[in-house]
């Protein structure tokens, strides 16, 4: 075995999407390995598979064939309860439009996970509100997601997606809705929680600024993995960040 | 290989990891009634207009044979004059069969209205459920979330439909027979007719969202990351 834990294995993963007439291979044939407390880009053209492969990885999607084993266990075997118990417990999400719950405060969204984790409370208020400190948003437990703007949201998001203290984070396009500073302040939050608790990060997105935290950027084009290159990699290509898209 | 131990271990306590107290989800279908109050109000309406017009004609006739069974010749002059159908032989007032279809139509309409106004609201609320279900809440938690919503609207809407029915047959009767009539008042029977309202719009109100409450929980965790509205 090797030395470092894998945390998302990825094996020989296709999948298919039947429009009834045609078949359209979306991934054909992913193997991937992704290490405990790294934070991880997939980086990809829309239409690439990016967000498939990402839903893959989230247990919000079962490939067509191959597995997907998250902290070593197979998510296809998974039943509805037990999937319901790795989204509480092992992976925090956060979405490109935040996605909080509009009728609740910034505190209740993010204890909502935790309630639902069985967490009482009490110790509950007391964690959120000590997430709240972490992500910068001291004293606005009690607004609602309408009175915060884009950024202070997504640092909710942030919150609420670390309430269980989660082995995985996903971001998918954390940026996308954001402005180019705000979208800058949430990717180094990200990346100070990843590497404060050690919590891997794995982000589906085209925003370039990503590159610069990330320790591993997975280049997917047409249903393939195109590349995959290490940091250190990537700065010695500084610079030709642009043609990498291109 | 390894997973399989540390699996089967989980299996036994995952139904307890993963839980919504009771309570708590009666405060989230409160929050999301209060917050969202013109848009309840909305879908209340109609069971509301559907539950009065029940009261009000239950409570007709309750007060229709109170007025019968108390003997005066003018009372029952006035109830043949005002439509009932009285024949010397008879001694209850009961719904006629027209008054019962309309009502039973009315109800109809009514829930064809719930179920279309929560259909709505479940198609406004895919990302709000879906985002549920990626924090792990569990199909049920969704269902009964709809449930909790509907049953405090259904309490509340047949609560304001059945006073207004029966505030509104208290006046025309009041209008039709006269003050004098107010010692003839059934009242506790008044009082069973709008228990039996206030049930049977509660009871239409889960009716109605049963099916929309099915659908959203049916709603893939994936919605959650749709990006275009």
């Amino acid at each position: 075995m090797t030395e470092s834990k894998k945390i998302v294995r990825v094996s020989e993963v296709t999948k298919n999407f039947d429009l009834g007439k045609i078949v359209v291979k979306v991934l054909k044939g992913i193997d991937l390995e992704i290490e405990t407390g790294k934070y991880v880009s997939i980086m990809g053209p829309s239409g690439s598979g990016k967000s498939t492969l990402f839903n893959m990885i989230g247990g919000l999607d079962k490939p067509t064939a191959g597995k997907v084993f998250i902290d070593e266990v197979d998510i296809a075997q998974l039943d509805a309860y037990e999937l319901a118990w790795l989204r509480c417990r092992k992976i925090g999400y956060i979405f490109q439009t935040f996605n909080l719950i509009p009728v609740m405060t910034a505190l209740e969204n993010i204890t909502l996970p935790m309630t639902f984790a069985g967490v009482s409370g009490d110790d509950a208020t007391e964690r959120g509100m000590a997430l709240l400190n972490q992500v910068g948003l001291t004293g606005r437990h009690g607004h609602r997601p309408s009175e915060l703007s884009g950024g202070q949201q997504q640092r909710v998001a942030v919150a609420r997606a670390l309430a269980n203290t989660p082995a995985i984070i996903l971001a998918d396009e954390p940026t996308g809705n954001l402005d180019l500073t705000t979208g800058e302040d949430i990717i180094n939050l990200l990346k100070e929680l990843s590497v404060e608790r050690g919590v891997t990060v794995i982000s589906a997105t085209h925003d370039y600024k990503m590159l610069n935290v990330s320790d591993q950027v997975i280049w997917i084009r047409d249903g393939r993995i195109d590349k995959i290159q290490a940091r250190e990699e990537l700065e010695i290509r500084t610079g030709g960040l642009e043609s990498a898209g291109a | 290989m390894m997973e399989t131990p540390g699996l089967s271990e989980n299996r036994k306590d995952v139904n307890r990891l993963v839980a919504l107290p009771f309570r708590k989800s009666v405060q989230m279908a409160y929050q999301s009634i209060r917050v969202r109050f013109f848009r309840s109000m909305v879908t209340t309406m109609s069971l509301v207009l559907a539950v009065a017009f029940l009261a009000f004609i239950q409570v007709g006739n309750d007060i229709a044979q109170g007025l019968l069974s108390s003997g005066n010749p003018d009372f029952i002059q006035a109830l043949a004059k005002a439509g009932f159908d009285i024949s010397p032989e008879n001694t209850a007032v009961t719904s006629s069969a027209k008054q019962r279809w309309i009502v039973f139509l009315s109800l109809l309409v009514c829930v064809v209205g719930i179920i279309n106004a929560q259909l709505m609201s479940v198609t406004e609320r895919f990302r709000e459920i879906g985002t549920l279900k990626c924090l792990g809440a569990l199909d049920r938690f969704i269902v009964r979330i709809f449930l909790l919503e509907a049953t405090m609207q259904g309490l509340a809407g047949a609560f304001a439909g059945s006073l207004l029915g029966a505030v509104t047959a208290l006046l025309t009767s009041l209008a039709r027979f006269g003050f004098s009539l107010g010692s003839h008042i059934p009242w506790s029977q008044i009082g069973i007719t709008l228990f039996f309202t206030l049930c049977i719009g509660t009871f239409l109100s889960l009716l109605g969202v049963l099916y929309p409450a099915m659908l959203a929980s049916r709603m893939r965790p994936v919605e959650a990351m749709r990006v275009e509205q």
